[in-house]
């Protein structure tokens, strides 16, 4: 008798895909939706209301940002941005609470391992690619701008 | 003594004497509840950390299976134990207190049953009088090193399973020894089998061609048919691997429905507790066994039972190496009567 | 009126956003770490091809609150240095326009984890 399974490797993740039960997309992405969009009128009702105290555009624009960052990490340190992602899926991934979310919640758990080398290397675990490609990104960008003003 | 291809016959077979289980708050809230020893509320367990804490409540279950057996820590020969930390922590740390001699084991979700695979053979080959096996696993723990802090805020896939946080233990005694118990019959040390899934929120998938072969190997090697036993109980292919499991033998014209059960599907309410496919880790067949199981056994509701510990043998390296996960069981068959 | 349609403007445009990630994740199991990278670099290139300046204009926080306007600061903020400083602008342009975000989240973190433990979902 054999005593493996009568299957390819092929046919037996084709299989699986076939069994296991879908993501409710219609459901995640109405969450989604929902409250992504909600996360981004919070941050032009903060800007809108700073505009009116009568500050910059771009000064607006930071305070929105640091705003907004602070509530990420609010609700990360109270223990309720992960309930709302549990929830919101992208919807509260992408937008920067989600940003500062993947930083603070980190900087919470490695608390144990010490200052340094726990909270202090594990702050950027999950958020790091995103500066290491951002940054990476935007010299590159810089650069071809600058060498296309070189020579036009 | 070595039968068939895998198998190992026990013919002093050995007895487990006692169990005992400790459990924390969500696996409380299971359908399960009644029948665990101990829980906590607390998932630090008045502890700094989630690696102290699982330490301290494999320590708490196995200090209570040492009551419940009325047995000294001394007396106890050598002691099998294991978890899902990196480097065996928890079960390093615990032992620090207990002056036990010592094996630490790492089968992933398999070590429960690899623990007391070694157990019973020290005990059949009259080198212990008493062997305890033990296991444990707690949600935080492995959620830090296998996946992302617990604060992140991210979605599951519904073929995901929960580390439990639990541990289990059992003693293993000699045959003669004045107290009854069930006997510790056959084990079917298991292979390593890869089907080349790497989804890690999938493993109860990814574990299921490994339970095929060694549950097959088990009923070639003894001769034995699913429906000798009450139960065959696997740990943890959660619901989705359960599925595939009694399919995959149906293909092959070999029931199994209503004979298997999993604790990782039986552990948890999914609907209610929002645990998608179940769960999973050490501490699940360790506990599901030491509580429920054992307790069918002693009071002879069930006679027979093959219990299949199974395990992904994966770290997150190898994943990011974009290595499959290979799965390992093994066998463990327990009868009331020898 | 015109308050209100702003307002839809910018839920409609940062919910799309949202909502292009959650089908990827739940599609093709990209990991959300994978995506954040994603979205950034998308904001990033869009930007600097043109793209992404008429998506703000016209959904306003709607597209600068995901972290792909995240990549739209970094790239107007490096064309930005460029134009001001000439070359040493292509290292100072970017992380001088998102130096807040980046300031923000390391001090809240900091601050957040003195005081906050984690818990269970």
């Amino acid at each position: 008798m054999n005593t493996n399974i009568n299957m390819t490797n092929q046919e037996y993740s084709d299989y699986v895909d076939k069994k296991a039960k879908n993501s409710p997309i219609i459901k995640n992405v109405a969450l989604a939706f929902l409250v992504g969009g909600i996360i981004c009128m919070i941050g032009q009702l903060i800007t809108d209301i700073f505009k009116n105290f009568g500050f910059s555009k771009d000064d607006t624009a930071i305070i929105t940002s640091i705003s907004l960052i602070f509530l990420g990490a609010f609700l990360t340190s109270i223990n309720l941005y992960s309930k709302i992602g549990k929830f919101a899926g992208a919807g509260s991934i992408i937008p920067i609470t989600g940003f500062s979310n993947s930083v603070v919640a980190p900087a919470i758990e490695f608390k144990t391992e010490g200052y340094i080398l726990g909270l202090g290397a594990n702050m950027f675990k999950i958020a790091g690619p995103v500066l290491v490609y951002g940054i990476s990104s935007s010299v590159a960008v810089g650069f071809i701008y600058w060498l296309i003003k070189l020579f036009m | 003594m070595k039968i068939g291809k895998q198998t190992i016959k026990l013919e002093n077979t050995p007895k487990i004497l006692q169990t005992s289980s400790m459990v924390g708050p969500k696996e409380k809230q299971g359908p399960l509840s009644i029948y665990f020893d101990l829980d906590t509320k607390d998932i630090f367990l008045g502890e700094k950390s989630f690696e102290k804490a699982e330490s301290k409540m494999l320590e708490l279950c196995i200090l209570n299976l040492l009551k419940k057996s009325s047995t000294k820590a001394e007396d106890v020969d050598y002691i099998f134990a294991g978890d899902l930390l990196n480097q065996c922590i928890s079960s390093g740390y615990c032992m620090r207190n207990l002056g036990i001699p010592f094996f630490g084991l790492y089968g992933a979700c398999s070590t429960f049953c690899e623990s007391l695979t070694l157990a019973s053979l020290f005990v059949n080959a009259n080198y212990a009088q008493k062997v305890v096996a033990a296991t444990s696993s707690h949600f935080c723990s492995a959620e830090r090193q296998f996946r992302m802090p617990l604060e992140h805020g991210n979605q599951k896939s519904p073929t995901a399973q929960c580390t439990v946080t639990a541990a289990g233990s059992a003693i293993v005694v000699p045959k003669d020894f004045s107290i009854s118990g069930p006997y510790i019959t056959y084990v079917t040390p298991g292979k390593v089998v890869d089907y080349n899934i790497t989804d890690m929120t999938n493993m109860g998938s990814a574990m299921v061609p490994a339970v095929y072969n060694t549950l097959a190997t088990h009923l070639q090697d003894t001769g034995r048919t699913p429906d000798y036993y009450d139960a065959i109980v696997t740990g943890d292919l959660g619901v989705l691997g359960s599925e595939i499991i009694v399919d995959l033998f149906k293909k092959d014209g070999i029931n199994l429905q209503g004979i298997h059960a999993d604790c990782g599907a039986l552990i948890y309410n999914h609907d209610m507790q929002d645990t998608h496919c179940g769960g999973s880790g050490c501490g699940c067949m360790a506990s599901v066994f030491s509580g429920y199981f054992f307790e069918q056994l002693k009071t002879k509701k069930m006679n027979k039972i093959l219990i299949i510990a199974t395990g992904a043998l994966m770290s997150t390296l190898s994943s990011q190496q974009g290595e499959s996960i290979p799965g390992i069981a093994h066998a463990v068959a327990i009868e009331n009567e020898a | 009126m015109d308050i209100f349609i702003e307002y839809l403007k910018v839920f409609v445009v940062g919910g799309l956003i949202c909502v292009i990630g959650q089908i990827l994740i739940d599609k093709t199991k990209i990991t959300p770490a994978r995506i954040l990278v994603l979205f950034l670099t998308m904001g990033v290139i869009l930007t600097a091809i043109g793209i992404y300046k008429p998506i703000v204009d016209f959904g306003g926080a709607g597209a600068t609150v995901p972290i792909s306007g995240f990549g739209y600061s970094l790239a107007t903020g490096v064309m930005k240095e460029v134009d001001n400083v000439g070359f040493l602008g292509i290292f100072t342009g970017g992380i001088k326009a998102t130096a807040a975000g980046i300031s923000a989240a390391i001090v809240f973190g900091f601050l957040a984890s003195l005081f906050a433990k984690p818990t269970i979902k």
